[in-house]
């Protein structure tokens, strides 16, 4: 299998805190890929270095065989990589659609000029089939900070699937949720077509182990475990640091 | 803005020197003008959520260039307001460089101290400013071949039709992709770039647009007042904008030229009527709409068409 993405001996501290500590770690392309650990592991701060809101203070990071260690945030969304936010972070002064559109129209984003009709509706047409994929179709003219706190989870998603991304970094989307919108969201990502690679930070260990084909356990801030799901189940040290 | 209530605003504006006698054109001029200041103030505040006390500057900077250029060669309309537009621009991407790195109340402090220095700037440097005795200007020619306008009907309708123009083309740059992305890093700059976006440079074309908007409209206010001095790039000038479009509605370019009639007609007209004391009274209309219109004026209509729906 080709890596995606390609971590090596990447560090990053905060003051005395070693958050990610020297982590070598390769996601293959096409992989279902799950990152657990308990709270404070570095499984967020992986997540910042990976999509550039934070730079590692040694290591790099390459990702479709390219050194993207030094590009800054943006640049690494639009080779692929897009994300999805522990906290919703979502614009809620904007509508459902705008949030999404935003993301899928960057290609024209400093255009100064209103897009015509055919584009506009063609921009519309992509962002309502991430917003129907999710489940929040109808709910486009809708404002963002009128939605729920499940329905916040699931536009989060859409934005990031809107743009057709090669690498989803997806942080704990079932987080708060209840059960039957945490079974919908399982299904929805099981049902990503393989070309979307996804990282997943998730506590729920159901949702992990019935979704991930690798899983990669982190304990602070060093990879513990990488293997398959029941590799990392039997795995002793494992057991002692999270599982119990 | 729905189309029947636009077109009927600038029916309105059109007919207004048939209807209202000078003294009302030459505010209704001024509202004009200062509009066009506080839509550039609201591109910035409302639109991309950087609060400025600093557009007084480009303003004032616009209006100075429209002055000299008109002593110079001759007050040609067109020739001020996109020299004024050009300076505007200029300055407004190289202060830019270091205002659009800061955010919220630091972002408010550097705009304030730009608008500031400027003003020092005016006063100080007599050769070119007259200091503050200002440099007066010409009546303005709109474009070659016509003669000049002196009535205040005329340079009205002068006004208006740059008003218009700029105001369009305003509105269709909020409507574009770019204002969406603008709105977007009001909201949340950290996913915004999360998205793919240098939100930087983003910030800094937004502020080179205001300082362009901000130039021209000080070219305008040349044609009106025909004379210009350092209060025109006062602080003052800065705070009645931000003022008008926080009255108006943060983000609504009409709600900022519906503010800033608010606030010219409350301070000169009204204010006028009451011995000086229009500043006090626009002080109580302000502390008034913050009550009851939380979202300025275009809230507030907002509000009215979603209870009728």
């Amino acid at each position: 299998m080709t890596p995606l993405l390609e971590l090596d001996g990447v560090s990053r501290r905060f003051g005395e805190l070693r958050a990610v500590d020297e982590v070598t770690l390769t996601v293959a392309d096409g992989a279902r890929h799950a990152l657990i650990g308990p709270n404070g592991a570095g499984k967020s701060t992986l997540f910042n270095l990976v999509g550039g809101a934070l730079r590692p203070g040694t290591g790099t990071i390459r990702f479709a065989a390219h050194d993207i260690t030094a590009l800054p945030e943006w640049r690494r969304a639009r080779l692929g990589i897009a994300r999805t936010f522990q906290h919703s972070s979502l614009l809620l002064g904007c509508t459902v659609l705008d949030n999404v559109l935003v993301g899928v129209q960057r290609d024209v984003g400093a255009r100064l000029w209103p897009l015509g009709r055919s584009r506009r509706r063609a921009l519309a047409v992509r962002c309502r089939e991430a917003l129907a994929a999710v489940g929040l179709a109808g709910r486009e003219t809708h404002a963002a900070g009128a939605l729920s706190h499940g329905e916040r989870r699931q536009l989060e998603l859409a934005m990031a699937l809107a743009t057709a991304p090669r690498l989803l970094l997806v942080d704990e989307p079932a987080a708060g949720m209840s059960p039957a919108e945490t079974a919908r969201l399982t299904t929805l990502l099981a049902d990503l077509p393989r070309e979307v690679t996804v990282l997943l930070i998730e506590h729920d260990l159901d949702v992990v182990f019935g979704f991930a084909d690798t899983v990669s356990v982190l304990h602070l801030g060093r990879v513990l475990a990488t293997g398959t799901p029941d590799e990392v189940r039997a795995h002793r040290q494992v057991r002692e640091a999270y599982l119990g | 803005m729905k189309p029947l209530a636009g077109g009927a605003a600038v029916v309105g504006l059109v007919a207004a020197p048939w209807i209202a006698g000078d003294y009302v054109i030459s505010l209704l001029a001024k509202v004009l003008v200062l509009g066009l200041l506080a839509m550039s103030v609201n591109l910035l505040t409302g639109v991309a959520g950087l609060p400025t006390l600093g557009q007084a500057a480009y303003f004032g900077m616009g209006a100075y260039a429209a002055a000299l250029a008109a002593r110079g060669f001759g007050a040609v309309g067109v020739v001020q307001v996109l020299l004024a537009g050009a300076i505007g621009a200029a300055v407004a991407a190289l202060t830019g460089l270091v205002v659009v790195r800061a955010r919220g109340v630091a972002f408010l402090m550097l705009t304030l101290a730009i608008s500031e220095l400027a003003f020092s700037a005016a006063q100080q440097w007599r050769p070119v400013t007259g200091g503050s005795d200002g440099r007066a200007a010409p009546p303005v020619v709109p474009v070659w071949g016509l003669p000049e306008l002196r009535l205040d009907g005329l340079v009205y309708l002068w006004v208006l039709a740059v008003f218009l123009v700029l105001f369009g083309l305003v509105a269709a740059v909020v409507r574009a992709p770019f204002g969406l992305v603008l709105r977007g890093v009001r909201d949340n700059e950290a996913r915004l770039r999360a998205a793919g976006y240098p939100v930087g440079r983003y910030l800094l074309g937004a502020y080179t647009l205001a300082g362009a908007l901000a130039g021209m409209a000080g070219a305008l206010w040349v044609s009106t007042q025909r004379y210009v001095s350092p209060s025109d790039l006062g602080f003052t000038v800065s705070a009645l904008a931000l003022i008008a479009v926080v009255l108006g509605g943060l983000g609504s370019m009409w709600g900022a030229v519906a503010g800033t009639a608010l606030v010219v007609f409350t301070r000169d007209l009204v204010g006028g009527q009451l011995s000086g004391r229009g500043l006090l009274l626009l002080g109580a209309v302000f502390v008034l709409a913050v009550y009851l219109l939380p979202r300025g004026l275009a809230g507030a209509v907002r509000a009215l068409r979603w209870r009728r729906a």
